[in-house]
């Protein structure tokens, strides 16, 4: 086991044979991650499987080209120039199966990535009865061998993932426009077509250059996780886009770092595995979209739902059709406020025990009667108060009101403003001293059993 | 819970709803729904758009969790009650490149009574056929769905839930993208249904025909705003409380409501 | 070029693997899950390393079940993790399978020191290999058969597939088409999508070791792609993917031998090849489809345009 000496020493770059390996995988993660951002938000995340997948032919192509033009097939320019080209072929296939006939997306994608990987593997076959096909070590394409990567390799990779990068930047507004809204960007005379196919591009240059490093399989793992995971934490697009090449960048980092003391594991599968436990993590407790925190907040509106209700029902009972005047506080029997909903006894209970906690209402007595606390009345009529400005807003603004409408905002006001809910207030109170409560309630009041 | 329950929803009545909210992430989409309609009626559910009318009829059918209130069809809950009720989903909501004939997807109305296994009967195709007579579209049978218009999809989608035998049905907007005379054919066919005593509710967008087709109403914007006899409910009044003040096309709606009477 | 009993038999267990793919590839096409078969024979890899370190054995019956277990847990996960994280479906389905193949290629480096494993036979499979297993040497109408294994056990598969097909031909229908209507109507589409997707694991776990995944991945999508082209009606879809599935076996087979030559190579994988073959046709049928092809669509166009 390596000491934490050796770890530190890995993990801060102090180490000359990692440095540049662990320099590399930060690169391209950051720019998967950025890549596979946009990629995302386009609902496309497969077209990295199936660029890489067709990526294989052209590679296989290029060596043997390479080789019967007397070449050195292994020369990383030309291979990954062959893999560009048949990816490139394998995106306008897809657009092409997909524009012309009824076949729909995700077949087209399939469709073109297992005929060109089929294509591809039956190139490598060729290769292998070649007499310099034991050199070729192209199945590193496939699964990656970081450790086989000379210097020169390095140079091509960083000078790939920078100018993808500063590409994507410069383009940033662009692209945005482009994920957040393709008709509106077409609209204001951006060339969307054009910005669509420079997007699939950058992707394919990522694509080809992580080829050698994690290989043609974990390659689409960073092109998906990292911006799956940027996801869960975010609703702005500059803030997940920023975030998800964070994720892919230590991905890389700690996924290389590792590989350096286990050096019979392949990196590339422990940078895809350390990205999947940032998505597992991120899926779990991410602050705006993770499971946990969407969990809370069901559980949390059922509750608040159940207690608007409880509060509601208590004080429209008390009120009892009256418009005018004080209310006293006085018992209910529970029977009265069970008639008004189709809560089980058992919901209607836990209700008021919670309600209890909070000091809103009295201990239940003996007869099964609940009385509002002071405070309990003050938060009733305050629900009640919200309740009917909302309904007042639904009927006054009812062309524009469903989509503002929050009714479990704590305060009207922080959504409509003090003017209106002024405005609203006067109404209220003309339609009061009319002598009748607005808006008529919606429910027929069932006077218990 | 079931034991427990206090409300009455007798047998006769082909849909109660009581409490009914639904909330979607953190806003409710519909609140407080109570209603009941009557048997042999024929029903539109009118509001603006947003109001929920889809998550209405979604809810009823259990297709989405509610998270509060009870729905029952005949005094049963959805579960119990499945053999007796027709769905007409939104045309857009499938696929229409896919391989199946009209008569074909008429036909899929009978798998529920079928059963796991078992296979359409010569019966059952021979009432798919019948069904697509009823509509209008025999001669279309043997045509692939994408070939047909709008209206005929639309029609198609309709003599599937005739084939369903229902007593009670929901359908989501099917007069969405029909022609003049598309449209009074569905509605001649509803208004035979609806002899044959059975409940039809409709999601519907053209307020101007509400009075002439329907005999019954809920106007809905998040909750209900009012629900009864057309005649009764569908005025000036409540219509401003569904759709807010401004809209124009209320008053031509009312001045129908006045023409019809 | 000869031709042996020897490639008689690598056309029919490439045949039955592309049949037994191609019959349930019909589904995942009509339900926009294609890429589901790429997913899911990437995914069975861990699946394989764990059941070769428990009985340290390439024991067919442990790797069977054990990828096979995978492989309905990809399509799990996959729906969990859009599902509850509403994540996108595709993005979901390849964070499962990535995940599971790079957790595959560690499992299989810590088993490289009990047995002999190599993920390329994953991938590529060794159909060439495959006649020379024979288990069953039966005698019919006087010839001497010599029956490999892999026949078999992909026939049985083939069989497997085409009772699943024939028995819930109206739920696979209705749930494909109107999912909704479905579940109003009790038939859960849930139930279908699971069993739909046992269906494609075991079928991609007996092919990977005769044939390769690729050939899977490949006749999961391309045969049904090229008969919707061709028709309206549900099984004669079924019925001429089928016909594709076994064609591609035949002309990969074919042209792994012949095609080669015209290159002054000796000859190459036919597995890649009966890829290629089905994409081929699917081109074919693209371009001249009567009703749905772009040489009939275009003429239709320049006829309208002149008239």
């Amino acid at each position: 086991m390596p000491d934490f000496a050796d770890i530190w020493y890995v993990l801060f770059l102090r180490d000359y044979n990692t440095r540049l390996v662990v320099i590399c995988t930060i690169l391209l993660g950051c720019a998967c991650g950025l890549m596979g951002g946009f990629l995302l938000l386009r609902k496309r995340s497969l077209m990295g499987d199936m660029l890489s997948h067709a990526t294989l032919p052209g590679v296989g192509l290029a060596f043997m080209l390479a080789v019967s033009l007397g070449g050195n097939g292994k020369s990383l320019p030309i291979l990954l120039m062959g893999a560009a080209f048949s990816g490139v072929l394998g995106c306008w296939a897809v657009l092409c199966i997909r524009n012309h006939t009824r076949i729909k997306d995700d077949a087209a994608m399939g469709i073109v990535l297992s005929v060109f990987f089929g294509a591809g593997v039956a190139v490598l076959g060729l290769i292998q009865t070649m007499p310099e096909g034991s050199a070729a070590g192209l199945e590193s394409f496939i699964y990656g061998k970081t450790a086989s990567m000379v210097a020169s390799d390095f140079q091509i990779l960083v000078i790939v993932t920078i100018s993808v990068l500063i590409c994507s930047l410069l383009l940033f507004k662009e692209f945005r426009l482009l994920c957040f809204d393709e008709a509106f960007a077409a609209a204001l005379g951006w060339p969307v077509k054009f910005l669509d196919v420079l997007l699939l591009a950058l992707v394919t240059a990522v694509t080809v250059a992580g080829l050698q490093a994690v290989g043609l399989i974990l390659i689409i793992a960073f092109l998906i996780t990292p911006a799956a995971a940027a996801r869960f934490w975010t609703n702005q697009l500059d803030r997940m886009l920023l975030l998800s090449a964070l994720i892919g960048g230590a991905s890389g980092w700690l996924g290389a770092s590792l590989s350096a003391f286990f050096p019979r594991l392949p990196a590339g599968a422990l940078i895809v595995l350390v990205a999947a436990v940032c998505f597992v993590i991120s899926m779990l407790i991410g602050t705006e979209r993770g499971v946990l925190v969407r969990y809370l907040h069901q559980v949390q509106l059922k509750g608040r739902i159940g207690r608007q209700h409880l509060l509601r029902a208590l004080y429209e009972i008390l009120e009892g059709g009256r418009s005018q005047g004080e209310l006293a506080l006085r018992p209910v029997p529970f029977r009265q406020i069970r008639g008004r909903r189709t809560w089980s006894d058992a919901h209607l209970r836990d209700y008021i025990r919670r309600a209890y906690h909070e000091g809103l209402v009295e201990a239940p007595t003996k007869d099964d009667s609940i009385q509002l606390t002071v405070a309990g009345l003050a938060e009733a009529a305050h629900l009640t108060r919200n309740h009917r400005l909302w309904e007042l807003y639904l009927i006054e603004y009812a062309d524009v009101a469903t989509s503002r409408v929050d009714r479990d905002a704590d305060m009207v006001e922080h959504v409509l403003g003090e003017k209106m809910v002024a405005q609203l207030e006067s109404k209220l109170q003309t339609y009061r001293s009319a002598g009748s409560l607005v808006p008529e309630s919606p429910h027929p009041i069932i006077p218990g059993d | 819970m079931q034991n427990e329950q206090t409300v009455i929803s007798p047998k006769s009545l082909p849909l109660t709803i009581r409490d009914l909210t639904v909330a979607y992430h953190r806003k409710p989409v519909i609140w407080d729904i109570d209603l009941t309609i009557p048997e042999g009626k024929l029903v539109s559910i009118v509001g603006p758009n947003g109001a929920g009318k889809t998550t209405l009829i979604k809810a009823c059918l259990d297709l989405i969790p509610r998270s509060s209130g009870e729905v029952s069809i005949y005094g049963q809950p959805y579960k119990q009650a499945r053999q007796r009720v027709g769905y007409v989903p939104q045309r857009e909501s499938v696929d229409w490149d896919f391989p199946v004939s009209a008569l074909d997807v008429v036909a899929m109305g009978t798998y529920g009574q079928l059963g796991w296994f078992r296979r359409v009967s010569k019966r059952s195709k021979a009432l798919s056929m019948q069904a697509l007579e009823r509509v209008g579209l025999a001669d279309y049978a043997h045509r692939q769905i994408s070939q047909l218009s709008g209206g005929q999809q639309q029609r198609t989608f309709l003599a599937r839930a005739l084939v369903q035998d229902a007593d009670i049905y929901f359908m989501d907007e099917p007069f969405a993208a029909v022609d003049a005379a598309t449209e009074r054919a569905i509605v001649e066919m509803l208004k035979e249904i609806q002899e044959r005593g059975k409940t039809v509710l409709v999601v519907h967008h053209d307020l101007a025909t509400v009075p002439q087709y329907f005999d019954w109403t809920v106007l809905l914007n998040m909750r209900v705003v009012a629900a009864g006899p057309t005649d009764e409910v569908f005025n000036q009044q409540n219509l401003r409380r569904t759709y807010g003040g401004k809209l124009t096309l209320l008053t031509q709606a009312a001045n129908e409501v006045e023409r019809s009477r | 070029m000869t031709w042996y009993a020897i490639d008689t038999w690598i056309v029919v267990v490439g045949a039955l693997a592309a049949t037994a793919s191609a019959l349930l590839g019909n589904f995942l096409v009509l339900r926009k899950m294609s890429m589901m078969g790429d997913a899911i024979s990437h995914a069975v890899l861990p699946g394989l390393a764990i059941a070769f370190l428990v009985t340290e054995a390439r024991a067919s019956l442990t790797m069977f079940i054990g990828a096979a277990i995978v492989g309905v847990l990809t399509a799990v996960f996959t729906q969990w993790i859009s599902r509850f994280g509403k994540v996108d479906e595709g993005a979901s389905m390849g964070i499962v399978f990535t995940s599971l193949f790079a957790l595959g290629l560690l499992l299989i480096v810590q088993a490289a020191d009990h047995v002999d494993l190599d993920p390329g036979c994953v991938l590529y499979g060794a159909i060439e290999l495959t006649p020379l297993d024979v288990v069953w040497r039966p005698k019919l109408f006087g010839f001497d058969l010599e029956v490999p294994r892999a026949a078999l056990v992909l026939g049985g598969v083939t069989l497997l597939n085409l009772t699943f097909i024939i028995g819930f031909f109206k739920e696979l229908r209705i749930t494909s088409f109107d999912a909704e209507l479905a579940t109003t109507m009790g038939i859960h589409s849930n139930w279908m999508h699971y069993l739909l997707m046992t269906l494609v694991a075991v079928t991609s776990v007996a092919a990977f070791e005769a044939v390769g995944s690729i050939i899977v991945i490949a006749m999961l999508i391309v045969p049904a792609a090229t008969a919707h082209l061709l028709t309206d009606r549900l099984w004669v879809m079924l019925l001429l993917s089928a016909v594709f599935a076994v064609a591609s076996a035949l002309l990969g087979h074919l042209s792994a031998l012949v095609v080669p030559s015209w290159f002054g190579f000796a000859d190459t994988s036919t597995s890649g090849m009966m890829a290629v073959a089905a994409g081929l046709l699917f081109l074919l049928t693209m371009l001249g489809a009567p009703r749905y092809g772009v040489l009939a669509k275009y003429f239709r166009k320049a006829e309208s345009v002149g008239v």
